[in-house]
């Protein structure tokens, strides 16, 4: 296993993993002098200190700005000076500042409702240690993954604490919105970016700047959400590459001499917003950000949400993580201040790092054993879950199976170790009493309590309910996807290819990697590494024997198999039940609008017939991604001259994919057209 | 102890190696040597100066063989761990460094006892014996041509000053070198010896100065054919002056202080002030595109020539007037200038000259750091107000001059005391481990230089500049001739060191500055090397769209099994640096054969094509085989 980001990502693993509960300290001391502490970092050597005003003008007074500026006003015909105000106007929208007295004031309200939240919030000291280090080298960019709202101050919080240098953090703009709290985040660092930029070329310009001068001038460090929102099935995103590319230019162009990169790993026992995603992915909007919303929401502060793991990754040095991938020597053409665009080889190079970090974000998670669980739950039939109930002895002893096979597979599982395990699942159940109670010896789903109504409500509305309790227990198993997605994967192949052909089952590996590509992360360019993983970590748990030609089913361990082939069902069936909505007579051209609600009627529909079982084909999340990778692989199209977002479908080709994964067409077929785009 | 003793030792021990040495060559040699016949240059009856001081052919008896400079001249840690200059040619010879040791000590880790001392002498045995080409001796003979294949002669020719060469040499190490040294007394001698070359199938290498930093003087290990150092040393006349035009027809051997001295004589100057000008060739500054300190008043190499004569296997290249300026397609110059020995020789250059300097004023700047001082030279470039010369050094250099500080000197007034009172006074604001120093040069007539002097601290003041006094502008270009001795002390204490240039856009100086600096740093680390290493830099020239950048690196190699291997990583990673920071791959050093991979990517492929057929047409059989360049 020679994958990098397993010996880079994994800070302090293997000798003793040193995880500190930054809230004990908290819980016997007084707030105020923890608010009041005195703080003094050591910042980045080459950085001179750089006011909120000093930021600002360096980027309004920029070559670059100044550059676009001319061009808009020549493009729109409006005056230099008008353009240069509305540059002003985003600034000034956009802009942080980060002011001690506010952050003073954040880790004493934070101190208070952190507490009350979590018992404990753990924290890798070596990390940090290492995190110290760094910010004194070079400028350093901090990559949080995003879990919850919780995470957004969590980390100046931790740095505060522990007398590093306080971040500038990218916010969305809605929290820029809300009273007060805006301007209070403002002042711990947040700078806002607006949501759906678009080919808003000014905007980019400003927000571009102003990015690359924090990187530039060093003098905080940077925080930005890689996978750009918040995940709503707390399962990885894909990431976004616009700010990687901003973050990392002032490196390619040589205006620094390195930039370090710390992957950073924030995991949750119980999340805050479980029950909220879960509808957002039914179709129920979200509220808007507000204040007064944030006020009401003090109730979700009554209940106890268990653990928080903040994992400082390694930190990577971007110098390192290109060479050779980056020829630097591509801008000496070109004043570095003119807009460019990058090339395929930044393009590529940018995308894999923003990737890899993503990756060693899943890799440096915490796995509960809720998570295990919630694995095991989904793959009993709902209708036992909501009604007979699913038998607890099965359950716990299936739970400490996979504990093993987690292992096996080099999960970092946050299962106490002094604690008897049966115990361990049982305070685990009782925490999440939102989504499962334990009654007479049987698990049953919790399902909401509807409001008392006269008529019965409808069959239609009993699957919604039913479905999410399914996706909060689906997103709780997404937290170990990663763990598991790659054996998975090889072990869907033998069960659909029937080969024990090693070049069959890569052909069919990498054709579910590539439609699976929006769902789970993969580093580009790397499936043969991948799929050698996969082999290696079948055959270390006995369920396949490996040899130079073939890949053969051990009979020992056939349960291995069974479990990992039915992780990936949900999945498999939920883009079955699209695709089989694509290929329907009427539907040619249609937008994102039209087609989610179209696609969930029809799951409901199948649901309700019997002919699906997973009632993930209902989560919005899942068909958004399946219409990205179908896009990808250019079998749908946006349509160019459409205003609303339309979408083209080429049927055959859906048919095509969908006959392939359900092994209508054999895998030797596949290794003719092995990129799977016909 | 150390001084007297070993540089005795090293005397008598060449003495004694002449004399094997002329036991071992016979009769050959003393007659080659003896044949030296005068030549009569064209066009002129008599030299200008009333006297000549030639570099002897034998350069071994007035400079080192194994290091830089003049025999009597280096620095030495006496018995009290002082440092001293020795000899009596430069303002600091004779002189106590007491602040040397310690900063020695400091930056490197290095120890006074922990001692890497040089070979004294050269084993005859190293030598590999001269590969002659019999035919060839014969005709030369018949010319009148004074040559020589001892030993000695030879190892001296087979080298430049890059850092390997000076480190083969110390441990006694001698790879291939020339088996004949000749040295022509004017054109026709070199007309001559190139047409035997050619008839004969020998290679030829010209040889200036020998103070080249890119492996250009060399001999290609493959080579094997006979390899003949083409020694310009002894022509090195002026041939004529023109006051009317103000140009001077010299010959191409001669020195750069030797031609300075001899035009002063005479009221005039070329203001050509390559840092190597003690011991550099006009041919060679042709062969190489040098610059001079000073090109601000009298420009680079390549606008001091009106006219050069160069010979080539296919007969002598030259322009047919002395114009200034001609539209008559590619200038045949530029195939001439920086061709570094692979197209021919270069014999007679006639060079513009100027009336010397009434007045010459050092000056010097004090900025609170790098950042700024850079953007004051880009201000003065911007106003086109350079004065003759500008040099910014960084943090660590003006730590290392003021450990080069001589213990008392009427020239060197404290400059770290004045300082001090300035900080301790007024401008407390400066972090000692974060300002820089510009230092100054102004020329010309009285009045003009202060005005000139005004307007530039008058720039340097808007980016936090303090004037800081002529000595330590003075000291600075002083210590530009003996820095190059300091590299020899280093090697006897386990250090090693180089320096390199490029050139630069302006908006990316600073930049290229750190990164390439950073880059030094993190390889001496990651290839082992035990103490951070001295990595600095400093602006040398400004054009107006860039700037010159020199880079200084040195390491202390104890515990290295192959010091000169890490060395030669850690400067080829920093060129890659400089490259991919949008530097050039130099800026008046050359090629030669040490950047040799980088000129594809330079020049692109059609440049490399057109530059190989010159060399096809010019010289088709590779008599000038050095193999610099392409």
């Amino acid at each position: 296993m020679t994958n990098t980001y397993r010996d880079s990502g994994r800070a302090g693993l293997e000798n003793a993993e040193e995880f500190v509960d930054m809230l004990e300290k908290r819980r016997c001391s007084s707030d105020l002098g923890h608010a009041l502490r005195t703080y003094s970092p050591s910042p980045y050597e080459g950085a001179l200190s750089c006011s909120t005003a000093d930021l600002n003008k360096a980027v309004l007074e920029s070559q670059y700005l100044r550059y676009v500026t001319k061009e808009i006003a020549t493009e729109t015909g409006s005056s230099v000076e008008d353009v240069k105000q509305e540059v002003c106007r985003i600034l000034e929208e956009m802009s942080q500042n980060l002011q001690l007295g506010s952050i003073r004031l954040m880790a004493y309200t934070l101190t208070k409702v952190l507490k009350r939240l979590f018992t404990g919030i753990f924290v890798n000291m070596e990390g940090l240690n290492m995190l110290q280090q760094a910010i004194q080298e070079s400028p350093v960019i901090l990559m949080p993954n995003h879990r919850s709202y919780v995470d957004f101050l969590v980390i100046s919080y931790i740095l505060f604490t522990y007398d590093i240098p306080l971040p500038v953090i990218a916010a969305g703009i809605p929290l820029a919105g809300m009273k007060m709290v805006g301007e209070i985040l403002r002042r711990s660092g947040a700078f806002f970016i607006r949501r759906a930029i678009g080919s808003d070329k000014l905007y980019w310009a400003v927000l571009s700047e102003y990015v690359k001068t924090i990187v530039r001038k060093g003098f905080a460090p940077l925080e930005f959400y890689v996978e750009g929102l918040r995940s709503r099935t707390l399962k990885s995103q894909l990431p976004k590459l616009g700010m990687m590319h901003m973050v990392l230019e002032p490196y390619f162009k040589g205006e620094v001499y390195d930039i370090t990169l710390v992957p950073i790993s924030i995991s949750y026992d119980r999340v805050l917003e479980e029950s909220l995603l879960a509808h957002e992915l039914l179709g129920i909007p979200k509220p808007k950000e507000s204040t007064t919303g944030l006020l009401k929401a003090t109730k979700v502060l009554q209940e106890d949400y268990g653990n928080m793991h903040v994992n400082f990754g390694r930190p990577m040095s971007v110098r390192r993580l290109c060479q050779g991938k980056i020829n630097r020597g591509q801008y000496n053409l070109i004043p570095r201040d003119l807009p460019q665009k990058p090339s395929a080889e930044t393009q590529a190079c940018v995308s894999g790092l923003a990737n890899l970090m993503v990756r060693i974000q899943e890799e440096g998670s915490l796995i509960s054993p809720w998570s295990l669980m919630a694995c095991l739950l989904l793959q009993a039939p709902t209708t036992v879950l909501t009604q007979e109930g699913l038998l607890w002895h099965q359950l716990t002893e299936k739970t400490l199976w996979l504990r093993k096979l987690a292992l096996d597979f080099g999960a970092r599982l946050n299962w106490p170790g002094q604690v008897p395990d049966l115990d361990v699942m049982s305070s685990t159940v009782s925490l999440h009493r939102s989504v499962v109670h334990l009654k007479a010896g049987r698990v049953y789903l919790v399902q909401e309590e509807e409001p008392a109504r006269k008529h019965p409500i409808s069959p239609e509305l009993d699957v919604i309910r039913a479905a999410a309790a399914v996706l909060m227990l689906a997103s709780y198993r997404n937290q170990s996807l990663h763990i598991f997605v790659r054996p998975a994967m090889l072990a869907t192949a033998i069960r659909v290819t029937k080969s024990a052909r090693r070049d069959e089952l890569f052909a069919f590996f990498c054709f579910l990697r590539d439609i699976f590509s929006n769902e789970f992360i993969f580093i580009p360019g790397k499936s043969s590494q991948d799929f050698e993983e996969a082999c290696f970590l079948l055959n270390k748990c006995g369920a396949v024997d490996i040899s130079q030609q073939e890949v053969i089913v051990s009979d020992a361990r056939l349960e291995v198999l069974s479990f990992l082939q039915a992780l990936l069902q949900p999945f498999i069936h939920s883009y079955q039940v699209m695709f089989r909505y694509l290929c329907e007579d009427g539907v040619n051209v249609f937008t994102e609008k039209q087609v989610l609600p179209a696609v969930r009627n029809l799951a409901t529909k199948l649901i309700l017939s019997g002919e699906l079982h997973t009632y993930e084909a209902l989560s919005s999340d899942t068909q958004k991604n399946i219409l990205s990778a179908l896009q990808r692989l250019e079998t749908v199209t946006k349509l160019r001259e459409s205003e609303q977002n339309e979408y083209r479908v080429n049927k055959a080709a859906v048919r095509r994919i969908g006959d392939i994964l359900s092994g209508e067409i054999s895998p030797q077929m596949l290794q003719t057209a092995p990129d799977a785009k016909l | 102890m150390a001084s007297n003793s070993s540089s005795d030792r090293q005397r008598i021990a060449q003495q004694r190696l002449r004399i094997i040495a002329g036991h071992l060559q016979g009769p050959v040699d003393s007659d080659s040597t003896i044949l030296a016949a005068e030549c009569k240059a064209q066009g002129s009856k008599t030299d200008v100066s009333s006297e000549r001081k030639t570099m002897p052919r034998r350069r071994q008896e007035i400079l080192k063989w194994n290091g830089w400079g003049y025999s009597d001249t280096r620095f030495l840690f006496n018995k009290k761990g002082q440092a001293e200059f020795t000899g009596k040619r430069y303002r600091l010879s004779g002189m106590i460094i007491p602040a040397l040791q310690n900063w020695f000590e400091g930056t490197f880790g290095a120890s006074m006892q922990h001692k890497s001392p040089a070979m004294p002498i050269l084993t005859s045995s190293a030598v590999q014996p001269p590969t002659l080409n019999e035919a060839f001796v014969d005709e030369l003979k018949s010319t009148g041509i004074p040559f020589s294949h001892d030993a000695e002669d030879r190892v001296f020719r087979g080298h430049g000053h890059c850092l390997h060469e000076v480190f083969a040499l110390r441990e006694g190490k001698v790879g291939r070198v020339p088996d004949i040294v000749v040295w022509p007394n004017c054109h026709n001698d070199v007309v001559k010896i190139v047409e035997l070359a050619c008839k004969h199938n020998v290679c030829l290498i010209p040889y200036g100065g020998g103070t080249s930093v890119s492996s250009a003087l060399e001999c290609p290990p493959e080579e094997t054919r006979c390899i003949v150092s083409l020694d310009t040393s002894q022509m090195n006349r002026i041939l004529w002056i023109d006051e009317k035009n103000l140009t001077a027809h010299v010959e191409a051997g001669i020195v750069g202080q030797e031609l300075e001295r001899l035009l002063n004589e005479s009221g005039y100057c070329t203001g050509h002030e390559p840092d190597s000008m003690e011991f550099s060739s006009l041919g060679g500054w042709v062969a190489t595109r040098a610059s001079g300190m000073k090109k601000n008043i009298y420009g680079n190499i390549e606008d001091l020539v009106v006219h050069v004569k160069m010979v080539t296997p296919q007969g002598v290249i030259e322009k047919g007037c002395q114009c200034p300026r001609m539209s008559t397609g590619p200038d045949i110059h530029h195939f001439i200038m920086g061709s570094e020995g692979t197209l021919g020789v270069v014999t007679e250059v006639t060079m513009k000259i100027r009336p010397m300097p009434e007045y010459q004023k050092y000056g010097s700047v004090v900025f609170p750091n790098f950042e700024q001082g850079v953007a004051c030279l880009r201000e003065v470039a911007k106003q086109r107000c350079a004065p003759a010369s500008i040099r910014l050094m960084d943090n660590e250099q003006f730590k290392f001059g003021h450990a080069l500080k001589p213990q008392v000197s009427s020239i060197f007034t404290s400059f770290l005391d004045g300082l001090k009172k300035f900080y301790i006074t007024k401008f407390k604001g400066f972090d000692p481990d974060r300002l820089c120093v510009a230092t100054l040069l102004f020329e010309g007539d009285r009045e003009k230089v202060l005005q000139h002097e005004k307007q530039v601290y008058d720039i340097a003041a808007k980016f936090g500049g303090l004037a800081a006094g002529e000595d330590n502008g003075q000291r600075g270009y002083m210590l530009t001739f003996v820095i190059a001795y300091l590299r020899d002390l280093g090697m006897d204490y386990y250090v090693i060191g180089e320096s390199f240039e490029t050139s630069v856009p302006w908006d990316r100086v600073l930049d290229i500055c750190w990164n390439v600096k950073a880059r030094i740093i993190q390889e001496c680390k990651d290839k082992g090397v035990q103490f951070s290493p001295l990595s600095t830099c400093r602006v040398t020239q400004t054009y107006d769209a860039g700037a010159c950048v020199y880079f200084y690196f040195a390491f202390n190699y104890r515990g290295l099994s192959d010091p000169v291997h890490v060395y030669e990583q850690v400067e080829h990673a920093a060129r890659e640096e400089i490259l991919a920071n949008g530097g050039s791959l130099s800026h008046h050093h050359g090629v030669g054969k040490l950047r040799k991979e980088w000129m594809r990517e330079t020049i692109s492929d059609v440049g490399m094509g057109m530059l190989k057929s010159v060399k096809n047409y010019v010289d088709p059989k590779n008599i000038f085989g050095n193999r610099n360049l392409i």
